[in-house]
């Protein structure tokens, strides 16, 4: 068995959902290592010894400017454009509900030339439910690289929609760049954007919470009989790619 | 003078906000209005250069999703029927105005200060005579904002006026700290303390009254007693201080109260009669009940659950969002309290009708849907922020709450070590964790406990809190691992750290310094230091603070030691040097008065009598006096009226605004069954949650019934025990290791006919509890939930008690939910029907005059253990129990979220529980919408219903099948054979087929 690959889990005060990263990546084969933006004069050499890196779910900063947006003000304040690095070295970099919003914030999208944003849910509240997932046949994003069927996991989000204009849906779509699809969109989003990857594939950022579903049994569906595919999957992937 | 710039940032195209202020608008009864556009206003004093300007603009501003100036037009323009600007009140805390700041220094802006405002544009017509109450009513709260009309609304900069910009500027805590604050140099009272004279019965009658303390004359005498000894003046703060301990919402003086009943009888105690109760029971897995912030329980080695419900009623009625907002922080705060890391959070919510007419409103109070839709924003809010699920709950409606609305808020923690509650010893620091003192909340405890009036709304600005629950995750993060960290610990809730240090020197005694607290702002007199309710703080006595400051550092939390505790006895509280308190916890804690009160017992009608046949003016048949059939009309208006009665209709919209899914831990969700429109609508009794890898689990259930309360509190108290027992059991919770909370929210006890009806709840719940080995582990009462209106009248809730259950789950792969399976299972019910309507939903739809409310069922607790051991043994598929709307209610709602129709060809059986002068049989209305204890559906595989009839011991009786239709099949019952389509059922219940 080779050595597990040491996953970052970025937090900020108000991120909550790093215990659901933390028990996901364990059971994908990881070792998380949670480090609070507090502590940011050495986040960047720690960044540094990861194999890849987590930014979970929660209310960064409470969401006091907007979703993500403290969060990609300290990352960008400190660690410049050291995650578009990490994932040009191959180190796979997943951005999850909030932590989505965040790399969003950052630039990771507009600054490869796709206009875009995520904005208040169509119907203009929080919403909490299961979510079916089905990976774009398109797509380059390594975290969900050769999966089978459906992911089903719950999104709990008020801000998820994604907004942009038909080039750059169409743009989005026609280069690879959409990793996940909502079967049944909860928010409004685009073109039923779930989840966006980058140039090098190595980028995922994502609404829903595959964290969530790491076991059959978290799944509502399990007592009619009906099971869905666990998210599980999607760090398995990431952590596969990390040990390279 | 530095300037003062304002950003206005508008949302670009539709507005989810707008369109929900529009929304409220129009069902509040301004039609006429079209559109409603809100901007966010942003004000910055300082100098900015546009370099600074832009920088904000790209940090504030989304281009893609809103659109902003620099440059803000005054008035209102052609097509803009009114304009409203509105900031917050110095003082009331804004966290995005926080945020900012700390943006601004960390980027070396000269920005002195931040305050954040909102602008509502209206088009449409609005008679000019409405705006006024269409402004207070809908537009802003004038109990933490003021405003303007159509013109520009001036700032208020919180951080203080000019004279303190420098020091603001200056004094942040280095580093990261979250959120920033500053550690005021506050200026020396010189007068303060205010000697006060309480030598006579006048001088403190004056002061009650003026001061607000809701102190009753024994209480003043003994203070009068206490203060003669030192010259017959008292500190004014020492007063506040005697008031918040002595106040009903911390002493709980009707609870300890000696009660005398209007016929000579002595009553136990009310508190004692809930912990002999517990003390009966003798329950192994109990390690702690009625002790310290919280229950703890433990039904496995090595794993320990705190437990805990607290209400958060007058708050939540001034302002819905802050007061639910800070219930949900300091229930979880409890929870931190008891040394338990909080893993779920419950919320039960009691509102007036949402279509209460305008002019019905007393004055001052806020209209029921802005209550509804303010409390649960604020519950979502803190819940989903903080973290951790919001799961079981229930949300009532009933004119009687119009006027005080009740907010239940619960917290489930979990701790790993044996949980050791210890007492501070002398020579512990007193160390304060956690956010900023400012004027959030002084005199809350006081307010809590007085009747509300049309002023109270405006004196009571200062009891309003807002939570900042990420602040309070700071602290859960600390605290749920760092046991070793301190000796004793406790939250800081109602009364601050007068009650909180107060609570913890009782017998030991402390010395206090209140120079060193981070402050919000400057300028706070030391009493309010003392007495404000500022959110997200613990107080912990520790030996060695020095390993909690570190742990501290690393997390960025306010850790400031304050103190020592003495072992004098005395506790003394210093500011620049004087002491301004120096009282003895001895008569803080123990010279209040025992209360002498009279209860009048309710004497409930208790006969299954209907009057006589009756029909209404449009011949529909009345109550049936016999078993002759009804009107199958009739009986299925009644079915969809009751589906679509508030009280029972879905929930779903309220319940999706609640993460229920974080942690991963939630395992029968408040929402089940099958999607439909790819929407999960159907609901559960009880939650379920188990961590993803443990074998076991917690079920969470509910139980309360005001209605059955108004008619006969006893039977209320025993029924709301049943019910939440019920639905524990009904997903698959063990009713041998079950244990209760009780929250009683009632009108002024000191009224006999009201203590009347509170002791014979309590008896009435004792006596369930002992019935089902159940302990009370914990409580909480809050009386005086009343409002005098400008008319003269009181205004007072009806009976409310909330029961939570909590119980071991002991396989977590054998939970269930109500959701009908598969065609063809069979349908048993278990349990027998009461021949009883009275305080049913049937009787609130229809006239069905006088009845006694259901009995107790003796035989419930053998009964569930024994469906619990069918359950366990795999044999039930679907569990339902019956509850609001009956039997066919509850077979719609398992309908419903299965979306599948079922035929019943069998009766369930009746009984007659209460006398009754004539000999009839059960009526279809009782057979059909009786709210009977004791009783669940069970859904069961055709081969093993002969087991589960067996194990059931004749308790459960097969009724009918799972039918593939979609039809709702009731052949049994009405002239023409009642069946209704899924789809109508669902249309009803949910808005939608």
């Amino acid at each position: 068995m080779s050595r597990r690959p040491e996953a970052a889990v970025l937090t900020a005060p108000g991120t909550n959902r790093d215990p659901d990263a933390c028990l996901a990546l364990e059971l994908a084969g990881a070792n998380p290592v949670v480090i609070p933006v507090a502590s940011l004069l050495d986040v960047r050499s720690r960044l540094s010894d990861c194999d890849m890196i987590v930014i979970p779910g929660g209310f960064s900063y409470a969401d006091a400017l907007g979703a993500g947006r403290l969060f990609a003000t300290e990352l960008d304040h400190v660690l410049g454009d050291h995650l578009s690095v990490a994932a040009a070295e191959r180190r796979p970099l997943i951005g999850i509900c909030n932590g989505f919003q965040t790399l969003v914030r950052l630039g990771i999208w507009t600054r490869e030339g796709y206009r875009l944003a995520l904005g208040h849910n169509a119907d203009g509240v929080f919403t909490c439910e299961w979510v079916n997932l089905v990976p774009d046949p398109m797509t380059r994003c390594i975290w969900t690289d050769g999966l089978e069927g459906e992911v089903s996991c719950p999104v709990a989000h008020g801000e998820g929609r994604i907004v942009c204009d038909d080039a750059t849906l169409m743009s989005l779509s026609g280069t690879g760049r959409v990793a996940l699809r909502y079967v049944r969109n909860p928010n409004g989003s685009r073109g039923d954007i779930a989840g966006l990857t980058d140039a090098t594939g190595f980028i995922l950022g994502l609404m829903p919470h595959p964290e969530n579903h790491v076991v059959a049994r978290q799944h509502p569906g399990v007592r009619r009989g009906i099971g869905g595919g666990l998210g599980l999957r999607i760090f398995e992937n990431g952590v596969r790619h990390a040990g390279r | 003078m530095t300037a003062v710039h304002c950003l206005m940032v508008t949302v670009r195209g539709d507005d989810p906000r707008g369109r929900a202020l529009l929304a409220d608008a129009h069902a509040m009864g301004y039609p006429a209005l079209q559109s409603a556009t809100i901007s966010d206003l942003i004000f910055f004093r300082g100098t900015l250069v546009s370099d600074v300007r832009d920088d904000l603009v790209s940090i504030l501003v989304d281009p893609l999703l809103q659109s902003s100036t620099w440059s803000r037009s005054g008035g209102v323009t052609s097509d803009t029927s009114l304009m409203v600007e509105s900031v917050l009140h110095a003082g009331v805390t804004d966290a995005v105005a926080e945020q900012l700041l700390r943006v601004a220094r960390r980027k070396g802006w000269p920005a002195h200060g931040v305050a954040t405002g909102r602008r509502i544009e209206l088009r449409g017509e609005i008679p000019h005579s409405l705006r006024e109450t269409l402004i207070r009513r809908l537009l802003v709260n004038p109990v933490i904002e003021h405003w303007v009309i159509d013109s520009l609304v001036e700032p208020v900069f919180a951080q203080g006026s000019a004279e303190t910009v420098e020091v603001f500027g200056e004094s942040f805590v280095s580093g990261d700290s979250f959120p920033p604050v500053i550690r005021a140099v506050q200026s020396v009272h010189v007068t303060y303390p205010v000697h006060l004279p309480v030598r006579t019965d006048s001088d403190l009658e004056a002061l009650n009254r003026a001061r607000g303390m809701a102190l009753d004359p024994a209480e003043l005498e003994a203070v009068r007693a206490y203060y003669a000894v030192h010259g017959g003046v008292a500190p004014d703060i020492e007063l506040e201080m005697i008031a918040q301990t002595w106040s009903e919402h911390c002493a709980h003086k009707t609870f300890r109260a000696r009660i005398t009943s209007t016929t000579g009888e002595e009553i136990v105690p009310l508190l004692d009669q809930l912990r002999r109760a517990t003390a009966q029971i003798d329950a192994p897995y109990v390690v702690s009940a009625f002790v310290g912030n919280a229950g703890i329980l433990q039904f496995t080695p090595g794993t320990t659950f705190a437990v805990k419900c607290e209400t958060h009623n007058h708050p939540s009625a001034v302002e819905p969002f802050g007061g639910a907002n800070t219930g949900v922080g300091g229930v979880i705060r409890d929870v931190l309290g008891a040394s338990h890391r909080p893993i779920a959070c419950t919320d039960i919510l009691c509102f007036g009708p949402a279509d209460t007419a305008d002019a019905l409103l007393p004055d001052g109070v806020i209209h029921p849907r802005r209550v509804r839709s303010g409390v649960v924003a604020g519950i979502a809010d803190y819940g989903n922020k903080i973290g951790l699920p919001t799961l079981a709950g229930a949300v009532l409606y009933d004119p009687g709450y119009v006027a005080n609305p009740l907010v239940f808020a619960g917290c489930v923690g979990m701790a790993n070590s044996p949980y050791v509650a210890e007492r501070p010893l002398p020579g512990d620091r007193i160390v304060v964790l956690g956010g900023a003192t400012g004027r959030d909340g002084i005199r809350g405890a006081t307010f809590s406990s007085a009747t509300m009036d049309a002023t109270t709304g405006d004196v009571a600005g200062a009891s309003v809190q807002i939570g900042d629950p990420i602040t309070e995750k700071l602290l859960v993060d600390l605290l749920a691992d760092g046991r070793h960290l301190y000796r004793s610990i406790t939250d800081c809730g109602a009364g601050g750290l007068s009650s909180a240090i107060g609570e913890m020197a009782e017998g030991v005694g402390a010395d206090v310094d209140l120079d060193g607290l981070p402050m919000k702002y400057p300028g706070l007199a030391p009493w309010e230091v003392w007495l404000s309710e500022a959110q997200e703080r613990m107080v912990v006595a520790t030996a060695d603070p020095r390993p909690l400051s570190e742990a501290c550092e690393r997390l960025g939390i306010h850790c400031t030691d304050v103190g020592v505790f003495t072992g004098s006895g005395r506790l003394v509280v210093r500011s620049s040097g004087h002491p301004i308190v120096d009282i003895d916890t001895g008569f803080l804690h123990d010279g209040r008065p025992t209360r002498n009160m009279v209860a009048r017992l309710p004497q409930p009608a208790r006969i299954a009598a209907f009057s006589e046949e009756r029909s209404d003016p449009s011949g529909r048949p009345g109550a049936s006096s016999s078993s002759q059939p009804m009107n199958v009309t009739e009986l299925e208006a009644i079915l969809l009226e009751l589906l679509a009665h508030p009280n029972i209709a879905c929930k779903a919209s309220v319940i999706r605004r609640y993460d229920h899914e974080i942690r991963g831990a939630t395992l029968v969700r408040p929402l089940v069954g099958e999607p439909i429109g790819g929407h999960v609508i159907g609901h559960a009794d009880g939650t379920v949650i188990a961590e993803p890898l443990a074998p076991n689990g917690l079920a969470l259930g509910i139980g309360v019934n005001p209605w059955f309360g108004m008619t006969d509190p006893e039977r209320m108290g025993q029924a709301v025990v049943d019910e939440a027992v019920r639905n524990v059991v009904a997903c698959g919770g063990d009713p041998d290791q079950v244990a209760l909370l009780d929250n009683f929210s009632w009108g002024d006890p000191r009224r006999e006919e009201t203590l009347g009806d509170l002791v014979a709840t309590v008896a009435g719940a004792c006596e369930a509890a002992v019935a089902f080995g159940a302990p009370f582990v914990s409580g909480k009462d809050s009386l005086n939930n009343e409002y005098l209106g400008k008319d003269g009248k009181r205004h007072a809730v009806p009976p409310t008690l909330v029961i939570t259950a909590v119980a071991h789950v002991p396989e977590a792969s054998r939970t269930i939910t109500p959701d009908l399976k598969a065609v063809g299972n069979a349908l048993l019910v278990v349990g027998m029907t009461p021949v009883a309507l009275g305080g049913t939903h049937v009787a609130m739809v229809r006239d069905v005059s006088l009845s006694s409310v259901p009995p107790f069922d003796h035989s419930a607790p053998s009964r569930y253990r024994r469906l619990h051991a069918a359950i366990r043994d795999g044999h039930v598929v679907s569990c339902h129990d019956i509850s609001e709307g009956g039997f066919a209610v509850a077979l719609a709602e398992m309908a419903i979220a299965g979306n599948v129709g079922f035929n019943i060809h069998t009766a369930p059986p009746t009984f007659r529980a209460d006398a009754r002068d004539d000999q009839r049989d059960a009526s279809e209305m009782e057979v059909l919408f009786g709210e009977g204890n004791g009783r669940f559906i069970i859904e069961v595989e055709q081969r093993h219903v002969g087991a589960v009839v067996a194990s059931l011991s004749g308790e459960a009786s097969v009724i009918g099948t799972v039918s593939a239709d979609e039809i709702a099949r009731f052949p049994v019952f009405g002239a023409e054979r009642m069946a209704v389509p899924v789809a109508a059922l669902r249309q009803a219940w949910a808005g939608r087929p």
